[in-house]
This record gives structure tokens, C-alpha cells and sequence, in this order.
């Protein structure tokens, strides 16, 4: 336990979410092998790995809806699998979580879905509630959109509503749940400039799960990538770049031959196809 | 022969392993029906808990109340008045020959307010409103909108379906009220109408034979009783669901099935233990 804790450094000191030797499993499917992984505070860090490993289940384990087979999840100095609901509740006002779908409330207007964590958790007056609505809705360029239903919104859109939801508690950590896909490159570029600037700005602590690899390493702080199970490789993007180990390289150029798999564990093809 | 007795060793080996199959099919099927009943009860308790946070924010609970119960009054209202007329119809072909006909408003009054109003309106709520609360519900979880508003630390049993859970159940009793009273009104219009029963006799009688505590007030513990379990069997189905299109098409039938069982069930219960003396 302890050597594998001080092998972990990533750039930064503080760390505010600190994963150590996570087991999860769905029915016999292993999902998670002993995964150590810590997010620093203030930093960006990304989440990367094929479709299908477990990001979105990552996120969900830091977020208490999951609870881990094994091993401790640590955030802001709380295990969040011990906490209970009051508690995980508190902290959980202290996190914005980017679904991947959006997840907006299909019965609330655009404006009324970010006023939605203001209203329930603070006391301010309307026209403040008003104020921050629209200054989070300007800030990922849909202050125009406000008053329509997410029945009419894109899914482009519909993911930056979410982020501006996300981000209307002023929370001390983001998940981002692949943000980027759906945009087109104009609001590709602007969200990611967006990420960027709230993490700075605000001095919050950002995760981004992202298949994006160029967009995603030019933002991070600090990159792990996940496959079958485990943390294979992690660094800054620019070590990251230059790892000599094969299957983060495939993974980093987007090769679809090489040790890491693009098919989901499947028997052998021919035998398959001729086991009719 | 030995090639012959191998292959009925197979068979053999064969068949036991479909019976222990079956038998091991059985077992999890029975312990998932005592999970899923603890479940049931369970989610009871937290709805009751999240009660309190619904009375100080009337806000949430009127926008249900209405499309739970207003939004349900034409089809109570329309089935009541056409029960009544049948009611009066059927009632009177056999009093009559009993030279009875003046007793139509009790009979009417009678079948209304203890049995069938509670009870149609029961049936009918878990159609209209129930498979609808259960759809709401199910789509929300499918979407994932239940599971990104605990990430925004709101719990969706207090903010979602608690609201849900109290406007079925105060709406129900309201409905079947409605329903015995237009429900009397249409025996009314084809008894007093139609047939030519005497006005003051279809009344009168009524108002003498009609006990408000034995007949009025124990059809509408019947309809609270019916109001509060299908509606807790609807929220439990949506909130229950198996995140999926079809999931939620069957979650919405599973609702209006149980109830209208339950319903049915529940009211030979306390007919049972209201009526029979
Ligand atoms: N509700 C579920 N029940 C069973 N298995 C699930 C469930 N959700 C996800 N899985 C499995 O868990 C694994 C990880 O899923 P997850 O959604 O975390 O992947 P991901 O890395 O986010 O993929 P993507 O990049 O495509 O979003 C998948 O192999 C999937 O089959
Ligand atoms: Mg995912």
C-alpha cells in the first residue's frame, strides 16, 4: 500500500481526491483491477482510455453513487464509501458532475434547469438567483437560449447547459464527462478555453473524461490513462507523449492495431462465426 | 450395450440438471420477489421521511396535485355520471317488479358509495394517473435525471417522487367523492328523468337509508386505502425501472396490473372487515 502511494507524483502536492488499490466489478465483469490514482487540488487532470473501461464508472465511484468491491476512495480527506448521507450529501454540494448524457430535468427551461441547484440549496433572492443564472449561461454562450425546453436543445447544447448547471454552486471540483463530444469545433474550442479558464480562475479542481486526446492534453495538468482495469500510463502530456510504453503510445495516437484492444472480450472471431 | 447405456446415463444426467435448473430458477426467483418487496417497503419509509420537506414547499405539491387529480377529473367524472345511469337502468328493471322503484335512490346511493365509486376510481386512477407517474418516473431514472440530481446533492425521493406520492394520495379520495357524487346524479337523471321515478322518494330515501358513518365513511377509508397503495405501487414501478425504453414500458404496465390487483384485492379485505358483520 504504502510503496505504491509514494510511486504516485503527480505534479502538484496537495491532492484532493486520492484513489488507492480500487477493485470494482459489474456481475464477472472486472472493471476496476487496483487502481491508484490522485487528483491534485487546483489542478486539471484528464481521464483517458478506450470506450468501455470505466471512466464514467470512475466518476461515479468518486461520486458516492457506486461503491467500490475494494480499496478506499478518498475526497477532500473524507472516504466517500463511509460517509453517510447527510454527509455525502454535504460534500457532494462541493462537486459538479458533467453527465455524459447532460442530464437535464426535461420539465424545466434551460434557465430554470441552472437555477435548479441555486433555488434548492441557497436562500438567494430571485433576481440574484437571476444574475448568476445568466452569467453562467453566458459564459458557455447559450444566454439566448434560456427560456427553451432541453426537448430543443442539441446535444452539443445540451451538455453546455449541463456545464453551466455544474458550475452555477461554484463547487471546489468538476467531473466532466466527455464535454467535448458533439461540438462542433467552435464550441469545441471555447469549451475548452472554458474548462481551462474556470479551473484557473475559480482555483477549482477539474477531472475531464474525454476521448479527445489532442484537445484534452492541451489543457491537462496531468494525464492518466486506464485500460483493462488498470492505470497504464501517467504524466504530463508532454512526458505522456514521449512514453515509450507501446500501448499508451497507441492510445495517444489513436492507432487501432496494437496491445491495447478495440474489441469488447469476445471468443475467438472465426470460431464464432462458423458456431452457428 | 455399453454404448447404450452411456447414452441413457446421459439422458439421465441430463435431465436431473434441468430439474435442478428449474429448482435453482425457482429459489431466485422467490428470493427476488422477498428482495424486491423489502425494497418496496423500504422506499415507503423514505418517502415518508421526505414528507415533511414537501408540506414546507406547497409549491412542488400543487404542480402534482394537478396533473395528478385535476388532470384526472374528466375521465373520474364522465365514468361516474355513465356508472350512475347504468346503475339506475339495471335497478330499476329489477325493482319494479317488486313494486320497489321508489327505493332506486338507495340502491344507486348504496352501490356508489360503498363499493363501485372507491373502487372504478381506483381502477380508473391507476390507469390514468399511476401509469403516468410510473412513465414520468422511469423516463427521469432512463435519463439519468434522477441520478444527476443526487450528484447535485438533491435527494429524488424528496424532490421527486414524495411530491408525487402525497398528490396520489390526497387526490384519490377527492376523485371518488366526485365520482359516487356525479355518479348519484346520473341514477338521478335516468331514474327521476327517464323512468319516472318520484323525485322526492328517489331523495328522501336516500337520505334516510344511507348511514353516514357505516355507508359514506367507510367507502371513503376504501378509497384512501386504494389512493395510497396504487399510488405507492406507481412511484415504486418508475423509481424501481430498469433504465431502458422497454424497461419503462414495463415498469407503466407492471404499475396499472399491481394496483388494479391490489385494489381489487384490498377492497374485498375491508369490505370484509367494514361490511361483514
Ligand atoms: N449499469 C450497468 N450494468 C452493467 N454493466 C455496466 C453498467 N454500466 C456500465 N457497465 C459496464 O461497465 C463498463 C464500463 O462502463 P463505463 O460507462 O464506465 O465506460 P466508459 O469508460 O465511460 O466508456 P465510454 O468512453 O464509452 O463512455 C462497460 O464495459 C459496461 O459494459
Ligand atoms: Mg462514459
Amino acid at each position: 500500500m504504502q510503496s505504491s502511494a509514494e510511486m504516485i507524483t503527480p505534479v502538484g502536492s496537495e491532492t484532493l481526491v486520492k484513489i488507492r488499490n480500487l477493485h470494482y466489478a459489474r456481475g464477472d465483469r472486472v472493471i476496476f483491477d487496483g487502481v491508484d490514482l490522485d487528483i491534485p487540488r487546483g489542478k486539471l487532470t484528464a481521464i483517458m482510455g478506450p470506450s468501455g473501461t470505466g471512466k464514467t464508472t470512475l466518476l461515479s465511484l468518486i461520486g458516492g453513487q457506486l461503491a467500490p468491491d475494494r480499496g478506499s476512495i478518498e475526497v477532500d480527506g473524507q472516504q466517500v464509501q463511509e460517509l453517510g448521507r447527510t454527509a455525502l450529501y454535504r460534500l457532494r454540494r462541493r462537486m459538479g458532475m458533467l453527465f455524459q448524457s447532460g442530464a437535464l430535468l426535461t420539465d424545466l427551461t434551460v434557465f430554470d434547469n441552472v437555477a435548479f441547484p441555486l433555488r434548492e440549496h441557497t436562500d438567494l433572492p430571485e433576481s440574484m438567483v437571476r444574475d448568476l443564472v445568466l452569467m453562467k449561461l453566458q459564459a458557455v454562450g447559450l444566454r439566448g437560449a434560456r427560456d427553451l425546453q432541453p426537448s430543443e436543445l442539441s446535444g452539443g447544447m445540451a451538455r453546455r447547459v449541463a456545464l453551466a448547471r455544474a458550475i452555477a454552486l461554484d463547487p471546489m471540483m468538476i467531473m466532466y464527462d466527455e464535454p467535448f463530444t458533439g461540438q462542433d469545433p467552435i464550441s469545441m474550442g471555447a469549451l475548452v478555453q472554458l474548462i481551462r479558464l474556470l479551473n484557473d480562475a475559480l482555483g477549482l479542481t477539474s477531472i475531464v473524461v474525454s476521448h479527445d486526446v489532442q484537445e484534452t492534453a492541451a489543457i491537462a495538468d496531468y494525464i492518466y490513462v486506464i485500460s483493462g482495469g488498470k492505470v497504464i500510463g501517467q504524466g504530463t502530456p508532454d512526458t505522456l507523449a514521449k512514453t515509450d510504453s507501446a500501448r499508451v503510445q497507441q492510445f495517444m495516437q489513436g492507432l487501432p492495431d496494437g496491445p491495447v484492444p478495440f474489441h469488447y472480450p469476445a471468443p475467438d472471431y472465426t470460431e464464432d462465426l462458423l458456431d452457428a | 450395450m455399453a454404448l447404450s447405456r452411456s447414452i441413457t446415463l446421459r439422458r439421465i444426467i441430463r435431465k436431473t440438471c434441468w430439474m435442478l435448473e428449474l429448482i435453482r430458477g425457482l429459489g431466485r426467483s422467490g428470493f427476488g420477489f422477498f428482495e424486491t418487496l423489502g425494497r418496496f417497503n423500504l422506499f415507503l419509509l423514505k418517502i415518508l421521511v421526505g414528507i415533511p420537506a414537501v408540506l414546507v414547499r406547497p409549491r412542488l405539491l400543487i404542480a402534482q396535485l394537478f396533473s395528478v387529480g385535476v388532470l384526472s377529473l374528466p375521465i373520474i367524472v364522465v365514468s361516474g355520471v355513465f356508472v350512475g345511469m347504468v346503475l339506475a337502468l339495471q335497478g330499476y328493471n329489477t325493482l319494479v317488479d317488486f313494486g320497489a322503484e321508489e327505493s332506486l335512490g338507495v340502491v344507486v346511493a348504496l352501490s356508489i358509495v360503498r363499493e363501485l365509486g372507491p373502487v372504478v376510481t381506483g381502477l380508473l386512477f391507476a390507469g390514468r394517473a399511476g401509469s403516468a407517474l410510473t412513465a414520468e418516473i422511469g423516463l427521469m431514472k432512463a435519463t439519468e435525471q434522477l441520478a444527476g440530481m443526487e450528484m447535485m446533492a438533491v435527494d429524488p425521493i424528496h424532490r421527486v417522487i414524495a411530491p408525487r406520492f402525497l398528490a396520489g394520495f390526497i387526490s384519490m379520495p377527492l376523485l371518488a367523492a366526485m365520482f359516487s357524487a356525479v355518479g348519484i346524479y346520473g341514477g338521478y337523471f335516468v331514474g327521476v328523468g327517464l323512468l319516472g321515478v318520484d323525485e322526492g322518494a328517489y331523495w328522501s330515501q336516500m337520505q334516510s337509508k344511507v348511514d353516514l358513518y357505516n355507508d359514506v365513511f367507510n367507502g371513503v377509508i376504501k378509497s384512501v386505502v386504494f389512493g395510497f397503495v396504487a399510488t405507492w405501487i406507481a412511484v415504486f414501478e418508475g423509481y424501481d425501472t430498469v433504465p431502458t425504453s422497454e424497461g419503462v414500458g414495463r415498469s407503466t404496465t407492471r404499475s396499472v396490473v399491481y394496483a388494479a390487483f391490489a385494489v381489487l384485492g384490498l377492497d374485498f379485505v375491508l369490505t370484509a372487515l367494514m361490511f361483514g358483520d
